[in-house]
């Protein structure tokens, strides 16, 4: 059996922080994703802010956490290297009758400790932001707000975390966890793909003394296999309308609306990239991996986010919309501490908003927990800094020269709408922990994001996958699984009709 | 080192072959297509099936045979091009003259160019799903028809077995016989518009021959599954093209194609401060086909989707000869015309969704004139009628005119400056009684 | 008297044909805007035809197939014959623009040929 001091369930943002921290120990650490990627549940389908923290019920974890993943985020960026823009946040309040609501969070805000927080006048606002609605009677502005892109943390996360010796196991699901003497034994199934090969072994247990569960939407199930006192998450849906960059600077900061029951309200916000971003709803749903947006929620995003600011552009520019699933524990605050009934048993459950921005801190506080545990000794050799897949959009001119002078490659253009190269896209499949789907090489260096959504370039990125992998294109898919991109070979169907129509099923 | 180009084409498909080739032998030896594919002829490597070059070459060829017509052309006359070469940035110098194109491209990496005219080439791109915000899930087997296109016909692999198609556009059409022929199982067509955007030969000989029925005033509502695409939600729309509850039937396919529509790639245009039509998504250009940039002509699909290439062909061949007399002149003047000289506006309307050019200058205009259209709508048994300033000019009974087909008129210079030059040009259509 | 309504694909105008074939089998075609209309319609109900296009596997080139094309039109009730027999041929790169890849296909007495240039590699 194979036997590992720590594993950690879940490769999300939580699960990526944590393994970057824990990386910093003489520990032996493994990652086990059900998913072919990082970042493919809630962590990749979320607003993508660093939330300054005026939000939280001051005494929470969320309230505690919040203010040190705000002030860590600017420095973790620069280290890590990941897209990062401190923009600052408006609360909008759109009625006198709710001022007091607004202070309320000011007072709030400045009781967690979040710097600068004030209220400013509806004519300030829209001094500041022209296009807000004329509607807006007030704001409370957060200077230290931030948009980040929450693949590219996580991204960074896993790569400096394997870098430092943190092994990840892919397509990989955890089915069943039972406590043994010293430690648990997790039961998993290994999906035959490109990373595991073909003949991947099935079924396979692994020894753990130490279990980090960080999987999201699913904590609850894992926890529940361990201790008798039951959790339960509530899978939260938002859905987002994202648009183009044509329409990206139509706001600077990030407008939220004053928080009700079920969350923050619709943002308006620009992304880390530049693209305008609409969202998200609130509808609690039953199943923690559908990820559908619906005609009435995305129509939902477009006329409450429409409440923030005046003709929000967003005929003929949505290029794309997503929905994503917060964790939503029964008690409202984040669960993270060592299970009372199940010694060496984490639970980092419950993470919702802000869960992007406290993911960091997240990490340091439950190194913490695990150093309680087993004491580690620190490794000498850390590697804490980590270098980003240059861009060639976002370099000048000079600095184009210099990359092509490196690597030709960085001179063709594969994705031309974002002006992403194949150089970008080798680097992208060859760093640690690199891409193996097209949805991965999206994510990583933002092919096919753009207009015209991967129309032209797929196949181009496809061939090229397939060259560095050493599969054939067959093998290529969108994101793992079974999520083939292509059938076979033309003329190869054994009782070919050559005759459309829905009636010959 | 800035190298410097008479005139600089960007594009090297149907638009920005015939235009090179036609500036060149207007006597602008000087000329060069920038082409980002590792070959010359666009789109059109794509498009193996027949029905391209009829107007031009008064035969049927493939699409890859009528690139082939203008390739040979570019090599023979020694026409200088690019290949695999993007342009990243258009920019105007600082006396606004000279075009600053910078290119890049593995071999000779960063370029600069100082051209004195360009030719906008750029073609068009595919409307993808996110612009359609069809709600559901994000699995794989969606495709954009040009993106399956591809798949078959240059790759040789087929991207589904159990195919719907959303759109009636024509490469919609044709690709529901081209993943027919090659084994796949085309369900159906659903089109959101009471008609199809498509011609008509490709609604007979693509859908007709095959039993594939097209489904109008329909439209995909859900999109379902999780990995790979299980199945779509189909269902009716009213007349304002909102879906009617209760109408909805899911039909299981692994593949959804798109065939929604094709806009115009003008990003670089843009960068350049080129004013674009709201409707077309176009440059606005003139009767030369130079756009609100003095010395910056536009042609083909990136000014309006044509959907016959041999109107690109010509589109473009008038835009190459307008580039190498506007080198030839020697002359730089504002494209709206210089403050003493009179332009005549086109104004479209009673269903006339646009035209191309859109401004006339009569001191620059030849004797005749092509102003090609489009109509909102299906009309049938009405005259288009040309008005100069109130003065009806021409009218012409059309038996049927669709929004899928364009229209061209020709324009006599001397008919629209009989009594002086107008201020307005107006196409219009009348008689629509019994619409 | 039976009467037939056809679409005309000679050109985009597209013309509603009608046609009344009557008990001796002699045709009048209405609605069509030049003669090609009543040739069209008079073939397709007696003897249609149609050019084929699809592609043909080739090894050692720039690109895995070929387009092709039957040479001329070739009997509608033949396409699928004719796809069948393209199935199983594979050609060496280079390949030549006009090239025969196939001669005679399907009975029909038309070739198939290559529509486009592909390099070896």
């Amino acid at each position: 059996m194979l036997k590992k001091q720590v594993v950690i369930v879940g490769a999300g943002v939580t699960g990526t922080c944590i393994a970057r921290e824990l990386s910093r120990r003489q520990l032996d650490v493994l990652i086990i994703e059900r998913a072919s990627d990082v970042c493919e549940g809630t962590s990749k389908a979320n607003s993508g802010i660093a939330h300054s923290g005026y939000d939280a019920k001051p005494g929470t974890l969320k309230a505690r956490f919040n203010i040190e993943g705000s002030r860590l985020m600017p420095q973790l960026a620069k280290e890590l290297d990941f897209p990062y823009r401190n923009n600052g946040s408006l609360v909008l309040c759109f009625d006198e009758a709710d001022m007091g609501a607004l202070n309320e969070l000011l007072e709030r805000g400045r009781t967690n400790g979040v710097e600068g927080l004030k209220i400013l006048s509806g004519d300030e606002v829209r001094g500041m932001e022209p296009n807000v609605s004329d509607e807006v009677v007030a704001a409370l502005y957060a200077p230290t707000g931030g948009v980040v892109d929450p693949f590219l943390l996580t991204v960074a996360m896993a790569e400096n975390a394997a870098v430092n010796g943190v092994e990840f196991s892919f397509d990989t699901e955890v089915t069943g966890i039972e406590k043994s003497s010293e430690g648990y034994i997790l039961s998993c199934e290994q999906y035959p793909s490109i990373r595991n090969g073909l003949d991947s072994p099935g079924s396979l247990q692994i020894h753990a003394d130490i279990v980090i569960n960080a999987a999201g939407v699913h904590a609850d199930r894992f926890h529940n296999m361990v201790s008798d006192r039951k959790i339960h998450l509530t899978p939260r849906k938002g859905e987002y309308c994202l648009l183009d960059k044509k329409v990206g600077g139509y706001v600077s900061a990030t407008l939220f609306q004053l928080p009700t029951a079920k969350g923050k309200g619709v943002l308006v916000t620009p992304t880390v990239h530049g693209n305008l971003m609409v969202g998200p709803t609130a509808v609690d749903v039953e199943d923690p991996d559908k990820t559908d947006t619906s005609a009435d929620g995305l129509n939902a995003v477009i006329a409450t986010g429409s409440k923030s600011v005046k003709n929000l552009p967003s005929k003929g520019n949505i290029i794309t919309s997503f929905a994503g699933l917060r964790a939503h524990e029964d008690g409202g605050d984040f669960i993270i501490e060592e299970v009372s009934d199940a010694p060496g048993f984490i639970d980092v459950a419950g993470i919702e908003s802000p869960g992007l921005t406290v993911a960091p801190a997240i990490g340091r506080y439950v190194s913490e927990l695990v150093d309680g545990m087993c004491h580690p000794q620190m490794k000498a050799d850390f590697t804490a800094t980590r270098q980003g897949i240059p861009s060639v959009a976002l370099a000048d001119t000079g600095e184009r020269r210099r990359l092509i002078e490196q690597n030709p490659l960085y001179a063709k253009v594969i994705c031309r709408c974002e002006l992403v190269t194949e150089g970008e896209i080798v680097d992208a499949i060859r760093r640690p922990v690199g891409a193996v789907t097209l949805d991965g090489i999206k994510r990583r260096v933002r092919a096919g994001m753009g207009r015209c959504q991967a129309g032209f370039c797929t196949p181009k990125q496809v061939n090229i996958l397939a060259r560095e992998l050493g599969v054939d294109i067959s093998q290529i898919t969108k994101k793992g699984g079974s999520s083939g991109l292509l059938t076979g070979y033309p003329k190869d169907e054994k009782d070919i009709t050559r005759k459309g129509g829905a009636s010959h099923e | 080192m800035n190298k410097h180009v008479s005139i600089l084409v960007i594009g090297g498909g149907p638009a920005g072959l015939a235009a090179g080739v036609s500036a060149y032998k207007a006597g602008i030896k000087d000329v060069l297509i920038i082409e980002r594919d590792v070959r010359l002829g666009g789109i059109l490597n794509q498009c193996i099936h027949n029905g391209f070059g009829l107007h031009t070459f008064k035969e049927e060829l493939t699409g890859p045979e009528y690139a082939a017509r203008y390739i040979s052309q570019v090599e023979e006359l020694g026409v200088p091009y690019r290949l695999a070469t993007i342009v990243t940035d258009l920019q105007l110098s600082d006396d606004g003259h000279t075009k600053i194109v910078t290119t890049m491209d593995e071999q000779g990496g960063l370029t600069v160019y100082e051209a004195d005219a360009v030719i906008l080439a750029m073609g068009c791109r595919e409307r993808a799903r996110g612009a359609l915000n069809i709600p559901g899930e994000r699995p794989a087997g969606i495709y954009t028809a040009g993106t399956a296109q591809y798949f078959v016909n240059l790759e040789g692999r087929m991207p589904g077995r159990e195919v719907v198609i959303l759109g009636s556009g024509d490469i919609g059409l044709i690709m529901a016989r081209r993943m027919t022929l090659e084994g796949a199982h085309v369900k159906l067509v659903a089109e959101l518009q009471p008609y199809s955007g498509g011609l008509k030969r490709n609604i007979v000989q693509c859908l007709d021959d095959y039993g594939i029925p097209l489904m109008l005033s329909h439209t995909v509502v859900k999109i379902h599954g999780d990995k790979r695409l299980t199945g779509v939600t189909i269902a009716e729309v009213d007349d304002k093209l909102s879906p009617i509850p209760g109408s909805e039937k899911f039909y299981e396919c692994d593949t959804l194609l798109l065939s929604c529509g094709l806009l115009p790639e003008n990003e670089l245009s843009g960068q350049l401060g080129v004013n674009l039509s709201p409707v077309t998504f176009g440059a606005v250009v003139n009767e030369s086909l130079e756009t609100s940039v003095p010395g910056v002509f536009s042609c083909g699909n990136v000014l309006h989707v044509h959907d016959l290439v041999d109107y690109v062909s010509e589109e473009a061949t008038a835009a190459g000869k307008h580039a190498a007399e506007y080198i030839q002149s020697g002359i730089v003047e504002s494209a709206e015309g210089g403050s003493d000289e009179k332009v005549t506006r086109v104004i479209t309307d009673g269903g006339v969704r646009y035209s191309v050019p859109s401004l006339l200058r009569a001191d620059h205009m030849a004797d005749l004139t092509t102003i090609r259209f489009r109509v909102g709508a299906v009309y049938k048994d009405v005259d288009v009628v040309t008005y100069a300033d109130g003065r009806e000019l021409a009218r012409l009974h059309k038996r049927v005119m669709a929004p899928g087909e364009m229209e061209q008129l020709i324009l006599r210079k001397s008919d629209l400056i009989s009594e002086g030059v107008p201020s307005e040009y107006r196409i219009t259509i009348e008689n629509k009684a019994g619409q | 008297m039976e009467h037939k309504e056809l679409i005309c694909i000679n050109c985009p105008m597209g013309c509603m044909l009608s046609v009344d074939i009557d008990d001796n089998g002699e045709m009048t075609v209405t609605g069509n805007n030049c003669p090609r209309g009543d040739v069209y319609a008079r073939k397709e109900l007696t003897n249609p035809t149609r050019i084929v296009t699809s592609i043909v596997k080739v090894t050692n080139g720039e690109l895995p197939v070929v387009s092709v094309k039957t040479k001329e039109d070739i009997p509608k009730d033949k396409i699928d014959a004719i796809i069948d027999e393209l199935k199983d041929i594979s050609v060496e790169a280079p390949v030549l623009i006009g090239e025969t890849i196939l001669k005679d296909v399907a009975g029909t007495g038309v070739d198939v040929i290559a529509t486009k240039n592909i390099g070896r590699v």
